[in-house]
């Protein structure tokens, strides 16, 4: 089920437009690979190029050995910036998408989303439609969509962003279990500094538009303990201290360019 | 809270039905128009006509109906097809949309007798009209409502092994499906204009033949009696669109 992600000298244009520069990156079967960088630096754009809906300008991107489009389609699961969730479905019709659409009979696929439903939190919200859910709960409704896909390597892009901080540090801790267990290679888009190292093995950070990956630190995925714990540890201020150097150092050379 | 809604426009058209009883059979109406008072009917008289004539006119509004239906039903087809066509293809859309536009400029009035000509006065001609009056807003529409589809939500789709059927049925059929309805309910209301020229142009029965004859024979209060008619089968057509809509679109 596990599978691993790779990038070498990965370029985009869109038209007249350099989106992405140059990305190296790597991520071992069943780690979760934070990328972090400035608006606009092309993160949106590796995520839909690495899961085969977009073809690349120049460079190689391999997922689980295929480097074609169609191949890499086939191991990735992505989960897009806005939750997408379909005002027709119900929320757990919204959850079993995928099922259905790999050939599952709409009751067994409800079935299966429905156990999910319990163990996130959602149980009673079955029949609710879309906009009838809170933020943090669309949020989870698109998450089990993904997980249930069953595929080897999640694409999730900043999948927190439009939560309030309290609602978006209770997901990242309720996250890292269900991440673990779905033994998926998880490839994560996000702003947040904090998020990137509390829930990634590794954190890539990209340079401003045209993105390039500059450099490389390690997460701190998997500590013991409660999240607020974690996240006031002097081990974390120094990650995090490092990270936002990183992150400032190069937004200050992309203004002065 | 029901009657807000449909309780202001009844009671507009009862006040202006009373104005009219009142100008008509006090004889002003036609004083001021200098007829002869038969030529100018009261909506009570149009109620007794309606009534005295109820056989011969829904007999007419029978076969009126079946042409509108008919016509309405290869609108809806055709104009479905066309658009889901043009969704497919931008090479076909592109050839084809300026036909689409041009179908709407025909003059119902030149095309109609033509019709007539070519496949006698049988249903076929008024079909045709009516079905070429209702194509031009059902596709339009539909067009629309599928321009509207998310690309984003396709590409979640697409990652989720969606094929390309599953897809069309999933997501882009129900963001068209609004379009679709308001299409439809334009449709609905100018069918039966198209039903009317269609019969006008030739014709041995049918709500717009009455009317002609009736015009012949100056008998206005039956002429009246037939509009109503055909504005009840124009309305019920629309609320009835309205309705399957309501049924359909559940999620707005
Ligand atoms: N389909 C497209 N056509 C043309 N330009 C595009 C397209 N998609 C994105 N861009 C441009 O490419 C650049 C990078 O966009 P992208 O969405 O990948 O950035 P991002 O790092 O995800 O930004 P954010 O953090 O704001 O989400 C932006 O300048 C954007 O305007
Ligand atoms: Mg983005």
């Amino acid at each position: 089920m596990t599978a691993t992600v790779s990038a070498r000298g990965l370029t985009h244009r869109f038209g007249p437009l350099d989106v992405l520069g140059g990305v190296d990156l790597e991520i071992e079967a069943g780690a979760l690979l934070a990328l972090a960088g400035p608006s606009g630096s092309g993160k949106s754009t590796l995520l839909e190029i690495t899961g085969g809906l977009r073809e690349q300008s120049g460079g190689l991107v391999e997922v689980n050995g295929s480097a074609d489009a169609a191949g890499r389609l086939r191991g990735c699961a992505w989960m897009p910036q806005r939750d997408c969730l379909l005002p027709w479905y119900s929320a757990l019709d919204n959850a079993s998408l995928a099922l259905v659409n790999q050939g599952k009979s709409r009751r067994e696929a409800r079935k299966s989303a429905a156990e999910r439903f319990e163990h996130f939190g959602l149980e009673g919200f079955e029949t609710a439609r879309p906009d009838e859910l809170s933020g943090g709960m669309r949020q989870r409704v698109a998450f089990i969509r993904t997980l249930l896909s069953a595929k080897p390597v999640l694409l999730l892009d900043e999948p927190l962003a439009a939560l309030d901080a309290i609602t978006r540090a209770e997901l990242q801790e309720w996250l890292t279990p269900v991440l673990r267990e779905s033994g998926a290679t998880v490839l994560l888009v996000t702003h947040d500094v904090e998020e990137a190292i509390y829930l990634a093995d590794r954190v890539t950070v990209l340079s401003p538009r045209p993105g390039r990956s500059i450099a490389t630190i390690d997460g701190m995925r998997g500590s013991p303990g409660r999240r607020d714990e974690v996240v006031s540890s002097p081990a974390f201020n120094r990650k995090r201290e490092e990270l936002l150097g990183l992150l400032r150092s190069d937004q200050a050379r992309g203004a002065a360019r | 809270m029901k009657a807000r809604i449909w309780l202001p426009p009844l009671l507009l058209v009862l006040f202006l039905l009373g104005l009219w009883q009142l100008a008509a059979s006090s004889g002003f109406l036609a004083d001021v128009l200098g007829l002869e008072d038969f030529l100018v009917p009261a909506p009570s008289e149009i109620a007794d006509v309606l009534w005295q004539d109820r056989d011969l006119i829904f007999d007419n509004a029978g076969t009126t109906l079946v042409e509108i239906a008919a016509g309405f039903g290869l609108a809806l087809i055709s104009g479905l097809a066309v658009a889901v066509a043009f969704r497919g293809s931008d090479l076909v859309r592109r050839a084809g949309y300026p036909l689409v536009v041009a179908s709407q400029t025909i003059p119902v009035i030149v095309i109609a007798p033509v019709l007539v000509v070519w496949f006698g006065y049988g249903i076929w001609p008024k079909l045709l009209i009516i079905s070429l009056i209702c194509f031009f807003p059902i596709t339009v529409n539909t067009l629309d409502g599928l321009r509207r589809v998310d690309p984003e939500a396709v590409r979640m789709m697409r990652s989720l092994d969606g094929s390309r059927m599953t897809i069309f049925r999933r997501v882009e059929v129900p963001t068209a499906l609004p379009g679709v309805f308001t299409g439809a309910r334009i449709a609905a209301a100018v069918a039966v204009i198209g039903a009317v020229f269609g019969e006008w142009a030739g014709s041995d029965k049918g709500l717009g033949h009455l009317i002609l004859q009736d015009n012949a024979q100056l008998m206005t209060a039956r002429m009246f009696a037939s509009v109503f008619v055909l504005s009840l089968i124009a309305i019920s057509l629309y609320a009835l669109i309205g309705l399957l809509e309501r049924a359909v679109v559940r999620w707005r």
